[in-house]
């Protein structure tokens, strides 16, 4: 390691200018290196930055004292340490999240994503893979191709990265034997075949050594294709097709610094777009002709995908946030039902039923989640056994899921355009990103149930009855007291000349529900068919009261959605699980503590209060016909 | 056949992409402004993003009373040029007990920069605040999301941080949270050098070198900013001799390291910068706390 670390090149020196010149008009290129644990992904970035000046002598300096004392290359210099950020990845020597690298070459600008190779970080490499442009899929030569490299190279062809370099590392420790690459490569033809990747580009290396890496290695004479950082250097960038497509801007702001300016921001997906362009917005179908592009510098003639820029338009036409501006003649649809690709990211499984956000583009919508039709065993990509079946998606798993949404939106297949198609799924409780997903088609039934309009309005219901319509959700534990008080508040109304229907949860799974069991997946359907024949009757003009544990925030939000705001009050029957056990007026606690009853809400089963509860009543305090007379109260008035 | 984008023209449609996202997600967003280049960028991309708009948020300078007087200057001029409202917040109790760098270390970083910002934050009820870092930076930053988010403490938590796929942000707060987003985490120091030099995006004139009075203090050489007031907290007059110095980065004047340098113009800095052996935070003191592991240590404890 004698020779000098930071070469100045001898442009800068010379020529500041003209490597300014250099450099601006240089591409970037986003790839991400992934493989198994020991692949020494950590150690190629770390060379790559090295071979190509990266590293700072101040850097360098501390590398050596950190290879010395935490290294696990002996004397030599540990170049994964330059990559491994986070003080708990230096002591177990794994790396545990995305890192981002940068380097240059005098043709482009890379960034490289640093991918954790155990399985429990998946998400992490579906994060990573998610912008790039290209992967860098490590093979340890001693090892060949292992579950790990099937799976990774499957992620990374799920997510549509097309340029795939198969780059099998370590070639110093089996001495540089071309058989062991041939062999190695071989076989991971006949896996990526399997599974749909047609392409790739394989290569012999040795990151510790640098064999191929910048320079041809006079170690593999027998490889005569090009060195990694030359492959990296001319790949097409697929982003650049992007440019050839349909145009499609999804909206992100409305500018509205005055009355007489009206643009609309965003980032162009696809396509390009000039003034003079006819345009059509996306779901509502107006259109319009662009007489602006807008920008600080001044308006432009063109702008093209990749670019963020805002729109004048012609016209005074609605258009918001969520909705997409597209070429008038060739616009994308908008649907509500999809088969998707979910990748789950959360510790905690998919709850099949239950409503999450779902993010495409800028739109924000609610969706609820069926059973997955398949999840795909990645350990068996490309063989039997592929496809499991499964009741819903845990940590890391891939599935095929047919999702719908609360109204339609503006998509493209995931294969056509990533903007569109990629979506994530968020947590209504936690806010958490639970899952990634990629839409492949609309279902046909969304696009042929329309909404038929009716005359009778749901105004006209409620004002032949003289009320506004409500819905009284009272929610609690088994023996709270919820149907008693919910009886009671029933009886008070209808003495008050009240049109009223009372949804008691044991009456229903005598009829409506009687094909649903306790599973966490039947009590989410449970409430959601509830809340449908609470909001039909509602719509009829009706005062709806409903008595059931309804555990879960999430459903309880979820029906709250559907309802007008301000008709829809959640009133928690508040009773401490001690009291209601002790009540315990169906004997099902005894059950349940007995083990003879499963899923039992506050037994063995979760019940989440609600945060902010229209109306609370606490039963330990009060009788049922007291907690009736606040809960009429704080009805009044009911008009 | 259509253009095809170079990097600085993706990175700078990714950035303001990135603040238009909070703009229309966040209630209550604040762009923290320190007055250095990458401020200087990130203000620029801001006027940018919502032009013909000024940007629809505050820009808060999180001061510590001791830096450079040109950077007073040029944020006083900006603030007014762009529009925006400028927030300047000092640790009132930092301000009462006399923290400096000289007598209290590293308790000046935490006192007025750390703790300040977290003061400042709950003072305004800012959900959202755009910060300048990069992932160049340093080791940490590498692995830092665009959208970071802080505990009701204003905590960091490496371990938990949400997947973040292709461009789109999850912007969804729980209770007491807040976000922390870096719209130009994938910049380099030379995109950052390089966008300035064609956008003719205005910096503090310390960037550029220029004779001026200099001290040295552990080894390191000094600008005397503010002679008098050094005088005072140094307990002694420095020797002063002067030198033609610029700066790498900007911070306070008493902890930021001078270079003894020529170059006068843009490019002249530019290719010093590219010419150079060390890397751009050694100047500063701060990361080289704990083992290497400094400035993690000082994210999780809140600082930006």
């Amino acid at each position: 390691m004698s020779e000098p670390i930071y070469q100045t090149e001898a442009l800068i020196a010379e020529d500041i200018d003209a490597y300014l010149a250099q450099h601006e008009h240089k591409t970037m290129l986003r790839f991400i290196t992934c493989g198994s644990v020991d692949d020494g992904k950590s150690t190629l970035i770390g060379r790559l930055l090295y071979d190509s000046k990266m590293i700072f002598e101040d850097q360098l300096a501390a590398l050596e004292t950190d290879s010395k004392k935490v290294g696990t290359q002996g004397q030599e210099i540990d170049f994964a340490l330059l990559v491994d950020g986070l003080a708990a990845e230096r002591e177990q020597g794994i790396t545990i999240d995305v890192a981002y690298r940068f380097f240059n070459t005098e043709k482009r600008k890379f960034i490289v994503a640093d991918c954790p190779g155990h399985e429990q970080y998946t998400r992490n490499m579906v994060t990573g893979a998610s912008t790039a442009d290209l992967a860098v899929i490590l093979i340890d030569a001693r090892k060949g191709v292992l579950v790990q490299t099937r799976r990774h190279s499957y992620l990374c062809h799920l997510i549509g990265i097309r340029n795939i370099v198969l780059a099998v590392n370590k070639m110093d420790l089996v001495g540089y034997d071309q058989k062991v690459f041939d062999d190695i490569v071989a076989d991971y033809t006949a896996f990526a075949k399997s599974i749909g990747i047609e392409r790739f580009t394989a290569m012999p290396i040795s990151g510790f050594k640098g064999d191929n890496i910048t320079s041809r290695s006079d170690n593999t004479p027998w490889y005569s294709g090009p060195t990694l950082v030359e492959h990296l250097e001319t790949v097409e960038v697929l982003s650049s097709v992007d440019a050839e497509k349909p145009f499609r801007m999804p909206v992100q702001w409305v500018n509205r610094p005055n009355l007489d300016f009206r643009g609309f921001s965003g980032l162009i997906a696809t396509g390009s777009v000039k003034p003079g362009d006819e345009i059509r917005v996306v779901p509502s179908g107006k259109t319009s002709t662009v007489t602006r592009v807008v920008t600080l510098g001044g308006d432009l003639n063109e702008a093209v995908a990749g670019q963020s820029v805002t729109i004048c338009l012609a016209d005074e036409i609605d258009c918001s946030r969520g909705d997409v501006i597209a070429i008038a003649d060739n616009p994308p649809q908008a649907s509500d039902q999809f088969e998707s690709t979910l990748v789950w990211l959360n510790d905690e499984a998919m709850h099949v039923g239950r409503a999450y956000w779902l993010k495409l583009g800028t739109q924000t919508v609610s969706v609820t989640v069926h059973q997955p039709k398949y999840v795909v065993n990645v350990n068996a990509v490309g063989g039997d056994g592929a496809h499991l079946a499964a009741k819903t998606l845990e940590l890391n798993a891939i599935g095929v899921v047919e999702i719908s949404t609360d109204r339609p939106i503006v998509f493209e297949p995931y294969a056509d355009n990533r903007t569109l198609g990629g979506f994530i799924l968020i947590d209504k409780i936690t806010n958490a990103t639970v899952a990634a997903g990629m839409l492949h088609f609309s279902l046909r039934r969304a696009q042929n149930v329309h909404w038929q309009p009716t005359d009778i309005t749901r105004a006209e219901h409620a004002r032949l009855k003289n009320q506004t319509p409500r819905v009284l959700w009272f929610t609690g534990l088994s023996g709270a007291g919820k149907s008693t008080i919910a009886n009671e508040v029933e009886k008070r109304l209808n003495l008050m000349n009240r049109h009223t229907f009372l949804l008691d949860g044991d009456n229903v799974r005598h009829g409506l529900n009687k094909d649903l069991g306790f599973t966490e997946a039947d009590r989410i359907e449970n409430i959601r068919r509830v809340g449908e024949v609470a909001k039909l009757m509602a719509d009829a003009g009706l005062i709806v009261l409903t008595a059931f544990i309804s555990p879960f925030r999430a459903e309880r939000d979820m029906v709250r959605q559907m309802i007008p705001t301000g008709e829809f009050v959640e009133i928690y029957v508040d009773t401490p699980l001690a009291v209601a056990e002790q009540r315990d007026v169906k004997g099902l606690y005894k059950k349940a503590r007995a083990g003879e009853l499963k899923n039992f809400t506050g037994i063995d089963s979760p019940y989440e209060p609600p945060e902010v509860p229209e109306i609370r009543v606490n039963t330990a305090e009060m009788s049922a016909e007291e907690a009736a007379d606040y809960i009429i109260q704080q009805l009044l008035p009911l008009k | 056949m259509t253009k095809s984008l170079t990097h600085l023209e993706r990175l700078e449609a990714e950035a303001i992409h990135i603040m238009r996202e909070v703009v229309a997600e966040a209630e209550r967003p604040v762009m923290l402004y320190s007055v250095g280049k990458d401020s200087a960028v990130m203000l620029h991309l801001a006027r940018k993003a919502f032009y013909p708009s000024p940007p629809p948020f505050p820009l808060l300078h999180v001061d510590t009373t001791w830096k450079f007087k040109a950077m007073y200057e040029l944020r006083d001029k900006m603030a007014k040029e762009s529009g925006m409202e400028l927030l300047v917040y000092q640790n009132p109790e930092a301000q009462e007990r006399g923290i400096n760098p000289f007598d209290h270390g590293a308790l000046h970083t935490d006192m007025w920069k750390t703790e300040g910002l977290k003061q400042a934050l709950d003072k305004y009820g800012f959900d959202a605040a755009f910060g300048g870092a990069r992932r160049d930076e340093e080791k940490s930053r590498a692995k830092e999301r665009i959208f970071s988010f802080r505990t009701a403490s204003h905590g960091w938590d490496p371990k938990n941080q949400r997947p973040e796929l292709w461009n789109l942000y999850n912007a969804k707060k729980n209770k007491g949270e807040s976000i922390r987003v870096f719209p130009i985490s994938n910049w380099t120091e030379l995109d950052i050098w390089q966008y300035i030099h064609l956008n003719d995006v205005p910096i503090v004139p310390l960037y550029f070198a220029e004779e001026r009075p200099t001290y040295m203090w552990e080894g390191q050489l000094f600008m005397a900013d503010d002679l008098d007031r050094l005088e005072k907290v140094m307990g002694r007059k420095p020797e002063i001799t002067n030198r033609s110095i610029r700066f790498r980065t900007l911070g306070c004047f008493p902890l930021t390291g001078a270079v003894e340098s020529s170059a006068k113009t843009l490019p002249e800095v530019i290719q010093e910068t590219l010419l150079t052996t060390t890397s751009e935070r050694q100047g500063r003191v701060i990361d080289k706390d704990a083992g290497g592991a400094g400035m993690e240590v000082k994210k999780q404890q809140g600082y930006f």
